[in-house]
């Protein structure tokens, strides 16, 4: 088996899980949600293997580098760092009526990586300012912010999909209405909760991305920061996100508004990944 | 806020609000995408270029070409400070009181108002069942405190009081960037200077400005080296540099990116290269009239007289991107010709196209076959007294949100009823300053855990 047959796989594993997931979403079987869960742990061992051998193959090729070094090992991290978090919260939380807001966005970064033909899957060569211990720190945590932030904006989500919207800004007991499409989902306050748990990890992990990337900006070129449009953005998404924990914990926002905010601050963590490789010009050529 | 509040005691609640603190994140947030979309730094014509004059103007006004610098973007961060500073002093003050107590009490009716409470029955009596549980909650969480009456028994512990603290810690390492920003702001600088292998030089020049800053010591450049992948992407810039100090060779090194030389708190960066400028060149001039070459050393600068005595050739220098007609040559010489009897003329001699000159179907033809390419290594070169600062908040950032998110200040108060038959009813409840849903499921593991170890028997 070599990456490129491994993460191939991945995606369409992926895309069954997802395809799972909307069936047990929209005809209300568990069974399917089970198959689900069951065939996104397997594309995670995929996307594990995968990782791990284009990282073997590197070295195989004398370039000998971890693999998150452009867009195309950026995405495929990506998709990575969301399941990972979303396998974790469903054996934490047991809860089963998620998996159909996040698989599609596990799904959705691999097979854009795979399938824009303007990212290229080859291995490189890395830059000398690429080539630093740093950018292994960097990129895991990074990734690792904005899977939380995705799962939260998952979570997010539910609440302008799910009917039986408690009124806005109380936390309400009141169990969402019991029809066809939202039996199985988990009370608000379980979502509300959850969403927030995942923004804070998110947070953290975003936190420590921002200064791993200092730390390593002043090695290699001897400032911490240069308000870069990649830097500006990805502190703009951390000032998002901070807004966001004042308001629920210092002013007491909860549920959909807050929801929003999370929304928000996900656009700004889309536009900080992609929007700035696109749009703006800097020192950052890839994710 | 009351009518009868003094004018500064209404300051003081307007900086210690909440609402300040988002509205400026906001605003900071906001403005921050401008710097982002707009030029930073650029020339007045190219603002004028792509703006026109009159954004131009505007971007003037508002010091919209060095944003994150401007006036109304500084402030923006002192207001946050400020806020930060003003807030924390009222809520710590608050608070203190209740971080550390001088007696710990609790209140059993809070406890049993919470949803979470855990209730099982156990076959023990109570007395058995009472110090199985004091031991293990004094080992799972901390001290035991009591209060009892006739029917009921009640255990309280708790932990985690002083992560309260977590959240200040993570509002001052926001001032202790700030202030590092600002120490290495007004001390520090960060500045260019190209140094051609062989050269030394004491003096760089600030980014910005382009001021001079002189060193107190020489910076020697020994030699250069770019190595290339086979793909023709650039593996490793390397320069061999020496510090020379009060005339003594202090240190020699090697530098490359990523890898930095740290000097008497002097950073020394690689950040670019290219060929320097070269003091001769050895030339060939063809006579094509005769068929006749010669072939020799000319300095740049130097004037040759031309075979025949028909002329003179003067090398004048080199150019790294030698433009013809719009097309870029890459690096040539370039020199001028006088012929006598006609008009001078320049000439370009592009290292890559031998045969250049040639086509140009003069008498005398010219080509450059070979000179001493030497490179010059680009180097920033800063100082930043306040950057341990930024690195003390960066540290101080990450240990306090992982206090402030992750460990909670959390009480647990176990409630022993006993019952007919020597039995006894067990409550177990808690209480945290965060995640419920945490707690709740902490709860239903501890209850299954102690239920489990009574129907074991004891
Ligand atoms: C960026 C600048 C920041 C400003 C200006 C700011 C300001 C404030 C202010 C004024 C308060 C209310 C006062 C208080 O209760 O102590 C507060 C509360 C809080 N802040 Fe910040 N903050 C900032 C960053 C952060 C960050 C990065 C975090 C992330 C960990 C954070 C977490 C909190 C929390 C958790 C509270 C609630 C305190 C509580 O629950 O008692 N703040 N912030």
């Amino acid at each position: 088996m070599n990456s490129s047959f491994a993460l191939s796989s991945t995606t369409f594993i992926y895309g069954l899980a997802t395809v799972f997931y909307i069936g047990s979403f929209a005809f209300k079987k568990k069974m399917l949600a089970k198959a689900g869960f069951f065939t996104l742990v397997t594309g995670f061992v995929f996307n594990t293997a995968g990782i791990g051998l284009r990282w073997v193959e590197s070295y195989q090729m004398g370039y000998g580098h971890a693999p998150f070094s452009n867009m195309y090992e950026s995405l495929v991290f990506f998709s990575w760092t969301m399941a990972l978090l979303f396998i974790f919260v469903e054996l934490k939380y047991k809860e089963q009526g998620f998996g159909v807001f996040i698989s599609p966005l596990i799904f959705l970064a691999i097979a854009y990586a795979s399938f824009d033909p303007g990212i290229s899957s080859k291995i490189n060569p890395l830059i000398p300012a690429l080539k630093s211990n740093w950018l292994i720190a960097h990129v895991i945590t990074c990734f690792l912010g904005y899977a939380g932030f995705a799962v939260a904006f998952g979570f997010s989500i539910i609440y302008f999909i799910k009917p039986g919207q408690p009124v806005k800004d109380a936390v309400s007991t009141r169990q969402p209405v019991k029809d066809a499409v939202s039996a199985r989902l988990p009370a608000w306050e379980v979502i509300d909760e959850l969403t927030y748990q995942m923004v804070v990890f998110g947070f953290l992990f975003l936190t420590i991305g921002i200064i791993t990337g200092a730390v390593w900006a002043n090695s290699a070129w001897g400032k911490y920061w240069s308000w870069d449009p990649k830097e500006t953005w990805s502190l703009i998404t951390w000032f998002v996100y901070a807004i966001f924990m004042h308001l629920r914990l210092m002013r007491g926002w909860h549920s959909r508004n807050l929801a929003l905010v999370s929304i928000v601050g996900f656009v700004a963590v889309l536009f900080t990944y992609f929007g700035v490789n696109y749009l703006l010009s800097g020192l950052h050529s890839y994710g | 806020m009351k009518n009868k509040d003094t004018i500064p005691r209404q300051i003081w609640e307007f900086f210690c609000s909440v609402k300040l603190t988002v509205y400026t994140l906001v605003l900071l947030a906001v403005t921050s995408i401008i710097g982002t979309v707009v030029l930073q730094n650029g020339t007045p014509r190219q603002y004028i270029d792509i703006y026109g004059q009159g954004m131009y103007n505007l971007i003037k006004v508002f010091h919209i070409d060095d944003m994150y610098h401007a006036w109304w973007f500084l402030f923006l961060l002192a207001l946050l400070c400020i806020n930060i500073v003003v807030c924390s002093v009222e809520r710590l003050s608050l608070i203190w009181k209740i971080i550390f107590p001088k007696q710990i009490r609790f209140n059993p009716d809070r406890f049993l108002r919470g949803k979470t409470k855990q209730t099982f029955v156990a076959d023990q009596d109570a007395d058995l069942v009472d110090a199985v549980c004091e031991k293990w909650l004094s080992k799972q969480v901390g001290p035991v405190h009591r209060q009892n009456d006739d029917s009921t028994r009640r255990m309280y512990a708790e932990k985690g009081r002083w992560t309260r603290l977590g959240v200040f810690v993570v509002h001052a390492s926001v001032l202790l960037l700030l202030l590092g920003a600002l120490i290495g702001a007004v001390f520090g600088f960060k500045a260019n200077v190209r140094i051609d292998e062989g050269d030394e030089t004491r003096t760089v020049f600030t980014a910005k400005t382009r001021e001079p800053v002189h060193l107190d010591f020489v910076i020697r450049c020994n030699e250069f080296e770019v190595k290339f992948y086979d793909t023709g992407a650039p593996e490793e810039f390397r320069s061999n540099l020496t510090i020379i100090e009060d005339g003594d060779k202090t240190l020699t090194t090697d530098i490359r990116v990523n890898h930095p030389l740290r000097y008497k708190g002097i950073n020394i960066f690689q950040s670019s290269y290219g060929t320097a400028s070269p003091g001769a060149a050895v030339v060939t001039v063809a006579d094509n009239s005769t068929g006749q070459e010669i072939t020799r050393t000319i300095q740049v600068g130097e004037t040759i007289p031309l075979p025949d005595d028909a002329g003179s050739f003067q090398l004048q220098g080199f150019l790294p991107h030698f433009d013809f007609r719009g097309r870029n040559m890459g690096e040539a010489f370039f020199g001028k010709v006088s012929l006598k009897g006609k008009q001078e003329f320049q000439i370009g001699l592009p290292l890559q196209f031998p045969t250049f000159d040639k086509m140009r179907k003069g008498r005398f033809s010219f080509f450059v076959k070979e000179f001493e390419k030497k490179y010059y290594t680009g180097l920033q070169v800063t100082k930043d007294p306040g950057v341990w600062y930024v690195y003390a908040g960066f540290v101080l950032m990450i240990l306090g949100c992982w206090v402030t998110f992750f460990m909670s200040y959390q009480s647990f108060l176990i409630t022993l009823h006993p019952l007919d038959g020597g039995r006894t009813r067990i409550h177990l409840a808690g209480r945290t300053n965060r995640s419920a849903q945490n707690l709740k499921l902490k709860l239903a593991r501890m209850a299954t855990h102690l239920e489990n170890q009574f129907k074991k028997g004891y």
